[in-house]
């Protein structure tokens, strides 16, 4: 339980994660879906962020001539964070436009009667 | 540095500009330069074959002007040149064989886009094959991910949107497990590059930190890969993908999209965390169960399918299932086993969609597997590629997967115990079960219709693109059967030099 309290980003990202995953698995609805994944998403990148933050040392941008490592915060997350933030913008957005797709063609949001009437369509 | 090692970077290069390129071609120009670049990459890629076949040496290789960690690398071996050999010619007879079709089943407007997708799905696999960074691994999982699923839903048919919505949905949910596992991974480690992450977990492993988090990290890439690659019971948002998909698209999501995940995880296991330290973490047993289970209940449910297509779908999850049985074995032979089913499943699954949806429209237009009759008669080839596909399958001697059943039995064996019983019993419950649906099937060809049998007349005129891919297809087959022993050998040696 301590170490759940320390480390409160991580439990904190992990839950996040939780909810999306499941969010993401059990929920019928396509938008609902896409929620949760961004949900999971966010856990995710929450919990890169807080590895690379380190208290009291500031952003990797050199000033006033401090060359010393000791004087910043470990910068590879944050570029691993924003490369993420990229692929999960694209998948939502094509996955959105997806659904709006679909949603006409089909009238319902719900995945499963989805499946149902497309089973009903010719091969 | 001799100038054939730079080809592995110039394929991937010339991959990608081709698919920038190609968004602002016309059809025929796309699919001219498609086929072009695959033949050019299959070509450097078999010349990289037989450098380090001659050599016997790997090399790894800086991307730009700064050595990783900073700039990125790739490492190239006899392994990953062989895999991408095989994968290159299956992604060649599978867009050439599937030609035809997907002139007539997609729209001419949007035929370029179908054309980039095919680009970065080869993109992506030439990647992941040759990656030495985890990170770099997971974005081309997801340009994979998001090029497999345009490809789906290239026949605009709402039961391919929505087979493309199921894919798109359990391989995020795999994508993000996956990066979940190396994020992790990155805090215990502080690497990405898997040379120092292997070097890091060594340590680890030696000291006895960090156990439950690296347990934790294995279970969640494998989970992650495993449901990407369809094993069962994860499998359900595949047989729709791949029976609703054009012929070319079904032939390469099945034997190329999956087989890349597949050599990925052998990559994780062997290269980033190393096979001892997996064997003790008890997640392959996790595999072991699952590949059994599908090797069983995938027959089970191709058997039941009354399409042809769906049977083929379906026969993917058992023969998935071979693969993660091997890896579950725990030993190097099962490894092997592994690899050289990923090859042999890709040389065959990509001929029997082939040949199965141009002998669909040679019957008629029929889906089912009963109207497919005497198909011999009346186109041999098709019919030649599928009884072949179908044989093999089954495991008959001489072929390429009757090698995978002797591998992953000796493989038990070595290992023993229980393992060995389950394997044994499973080996003989899915071939036999193999030889209900697809012997049946392929000897159903051959039967001749009787005279008062309603004849369908073809839907399409036969093709010459798809007879010289099926031929090629053939060829491919044939040469990995009769010359199974080097290439098991040349991938057992790749294997030991992978570490």
């Amino acid at each position: 339980m301590e170490y759940l309290l320390v480390n409160y980003e991580q439990t904190a990202a992990v839950i996040l994660f939780c909810i999306g995953f499941s969010t993401m698995l059990l929920n019928k609805n396509l938008f609902k879906k896409i929620i949760g994944m961004d949900i999971m998403d966010a856990g995710i990148f929450l919990f890169l962020a807080c590895q690379g933050y380190i208290e009291g040392r500031a952003a990797p941008i050199v000033v006033d001539g401090v060359q010393d490592v000791e004087a910043y915060i470990n910068p590879i997350p944050a570029g691993l964070v924003l490369t993420g933030i990229v692929v999960s913008v694209s998948v939502s957005a094509l996955m959105l436009a997806l659904i709006v797709r679909l949603y006409y063609r089909y009238h319902t949001l719900n995945l499963d009667e989805m499946i149902a009437l497309a089973g009903k369509e010719e091969v | 540095m001799q100038f054939v090692q730079n080809f592995p970077f110039m394929c991937i290069l010339l991959t990608l500009i081709c698919a920038v390129v190609t968004s602002v071609l016309k059809g025929r120009q796309a699919r001219v330069l498609t086929m072009g670049l695959i033949a050019a990459v299959t070509a450097m890629t078999v010349a990289v074959l037989a450098y380090t076949l001659r050599t016997g040496e790997s090399y790894v290789y800086m991307m730009g002007h700064f050595p990783a960690p900073w700039g990125n690398e790739i490492r190239i071996g006899v392994l990953e040149a062989l895999m991408m050999t095989v994968f290159c010619f299956v992604m060649l007879f599978s867009f050439v064989g599937g030609l035809v079709p997907s002139i007539r089943e997609i729209e001419t407007t949007k035929y370029n886009i179908y054309c980039i997708l095919a680009d970065l799905i080869f993109l992506s696999l030439q990647a992941l094959v040759y990656t030495n960074d985890l990170f770099t691994a997971y974005v081309f999982i997801e340009i994979n991910t998001l090029a497999a699923a345009g490809l789906i839903m290239m026949r605009q048919k709402g039961r391919n949107l929505v087979a493309g919505v199921r894919y798109m949905i359990m391989n995020l949910v795999g994508s993000s497990l996956f990066l979940f596992g190396i994020s992790m991974l990155y805090t215990i480690t502080g690497h990405l590059l898997m040379v120092h992450i292997r070097e890091s977990v060594a340590a680890l492993a030696a000291s006895g930190e960090y156990h439950v988090p690296l347990t934790v990290v294995v279970a969640l890439v494998t989970v992650g890969l495993a449901v990407k690659c369809a094993l069962y019971p994860f499998e359900k948002w595949m047989p729709g993908a791949y029976s609703n998909a054009t012929p070319s698209v079904a032939a390469m999501l099945s034997s190329l999209v999956s087989k890349g995940y597949i050599f990925l995880l052998i990559k994780f296991y062997v290269r980033v965390i190393g096979f001892d330290v997996i064997r003790s973490l008890g997640v392959l047993d996790l595999l072991f169960i699952f590949g059994v289970l599908g090797m069983v209940m995938g027959s089970v449910h191709a058997v039941r399918a009354r399409t042809t297509r769906m049977m083929i779908a379906y026969s993917s999850v058992a023969q998935i299932g071979y693969v993660f049985t091997a890896l579950g074995l725990g030993s190097e032979l099962g490894v092997v086993c592994a690899l050289w089913h990923c090859a042999a499943h890709a040389a065959t699954k990509s001929m029997l969609f082939v040949s199965c949806a141009e002998m669909d429209d040679a019957c008629g237009g029929t889906h089912m597997r009963k109207d497919l009759r005497g198909a011999f008669y009346h186109s041999p080839l098709l019919a030649l590629a599928f009884a072949l596909g179908a044989i093999n399958l089954t495991g008959i001697p001489l072929l390429s997967v009757f090698m995978t059943k002797v591998t992953l039995t000796q493989a038990a064996i070595g290992v023993g115990g229980r393992h060995m019983a389950i394997v044994l019993a499973a080996v003989a419950i899915s071939t036999l079960l193999n030889a209900v649906y697809f012997l049946g099937t392929a000897v159903n060809l051959f039967v001749p219709t009787k005279p008062g049998d309603a004849v369908r007349p073809p839907t399409v005129r036969k093709n010459p693109f798809t007879a010289a891919a099926l031929v090629g297809m053939i060829a491919l087959n044939l040469a990995m059967g009769l010359f199974s022993q080097p290439f098991l050998t040349a991938l057992a040696d790749g294997l030991a030099r992978f570490a």
